[in-house]
């Protein structure tokens, strides 16, 4: 009876690291740990006025088509 | 306003590295970060293409996916910055990016020899206060919080380097390619800039034939 329990045991013991476990690594998307950014229009020029920032924006792209210049 | 981007004409480029000048002197980078560069292929052989090449701002950034401290994030205009005081120096954005972008300065670095990545910010900062001095020492100029463009595409003398909204500076394009009307050699050179011969006058080379 001791034997059994012993060999049980032990088998037990000895056996634990044969499991099959996944081996694939179970990636998760990480989020931004770091300090929140200040967007564009806020503070400096344009002082919180999106809409004025959003036209220079949009008058500089503009700005890029030579072809409105030129003819 | 939609997603930033750069939009590289290689019929235009001439390889000037005005647009890598600008970069460099906008934000005065150290010796050895180049955020921006040209690539010229076939080089030396006629009708070698150069195209100008830098962050290119992905809408799924490699960069970001493989971050182990997750230092990079994204601005509602689609453009991909990183916080520098995060960064650990590691190099793994520097492998996961297909253009070459992230950049390793030399000198003091915190980590290995590497120091904190540097990249192209589409002149738009970092995390620190718009337009402070901090965010200027660490990121470099912000442009866009002043209502202007990246310094690079501005400073393009041939506007082959267009920078904005991308359905706008798509549309310039789309309206340049259609004007044009040729693609390879013919599509930009010295007829296309000095337009084209009239209807029953001799052609340039016919000219000088003569003479």
């Amino acid at each position: 009876m001791k034997k059994a329990l012993f060999l049980m045991f032990t088998a037990g013991i000895g056996l634990t690291a044969c499991g099959e476990y996944s081996q694939v690594a179970n990636y998760k998307p990480g989020s931004y740990q770091g300090k929140s950014d200040t967007r564009p229009w806020e503070g400096g020029k344009f002082a919180g006025d999106k809409a004025a920032w959003e036209a220079a924006l949009a008058s500089r792209n503009q700005n890029q088509n030579e072809y409105k210049k030129a003819n | 306003m939609a997603r930033m981007k750069f939009l590289c004409d290689a019929e235009r480029c001439i390889e000037c590295n005005g647009c890598v000048t600008a970069c460099k002197n906008e934000h005065e980078l150290p010796w050895g970060v180049n955020r921006r560069r040209v690539v010229t292929i076939n080089d030396g052989v006629p009708g070698e293409k150069s195209i100008s090449v830098s962050c290119m701002h992905c809408s799924d950034a490699p960069c970001m996916a493989v971050c182990p401290t997750d230092c990079f994030y994204k601005t509602e205009e689609g453009v991909v910055l990183h916080n520098k005081d995060a960064c650990i120096g590691c190099g793994y954005c520097f492998f996961a990016c297909p253009f070459g972008a992230p950049q390793f300065p030399n000198g003091p670095a915190a980590f290995g020899a590497r120091g904190k990545m540097d990249k192209c910010t589409f002149c738009s900062g970092g995390p620190e206060e718009n337009g402070s001095k901090e965010e200027f020492e660490k990121y470099g100029r912000n442009r866009i919080s002043e209502g202007k463009l990246p310094a690079c595409a501005e400073m393009c003398a041939t506007k082959a380097l267009l920078a904005g909204d991308a359905p706008v500076i798509s549309d310039i394009f789309r309206d340049r390619a259609l004007r044009r009307g040729k693609a390879g050699d013919a599509a930009w050179g010295w007829t296309t800039a000095y337009g084209k011969p009239e209807q029953g006058a001799p052609a340039p080379a016919a000219k000088e034939g003569a003479k």
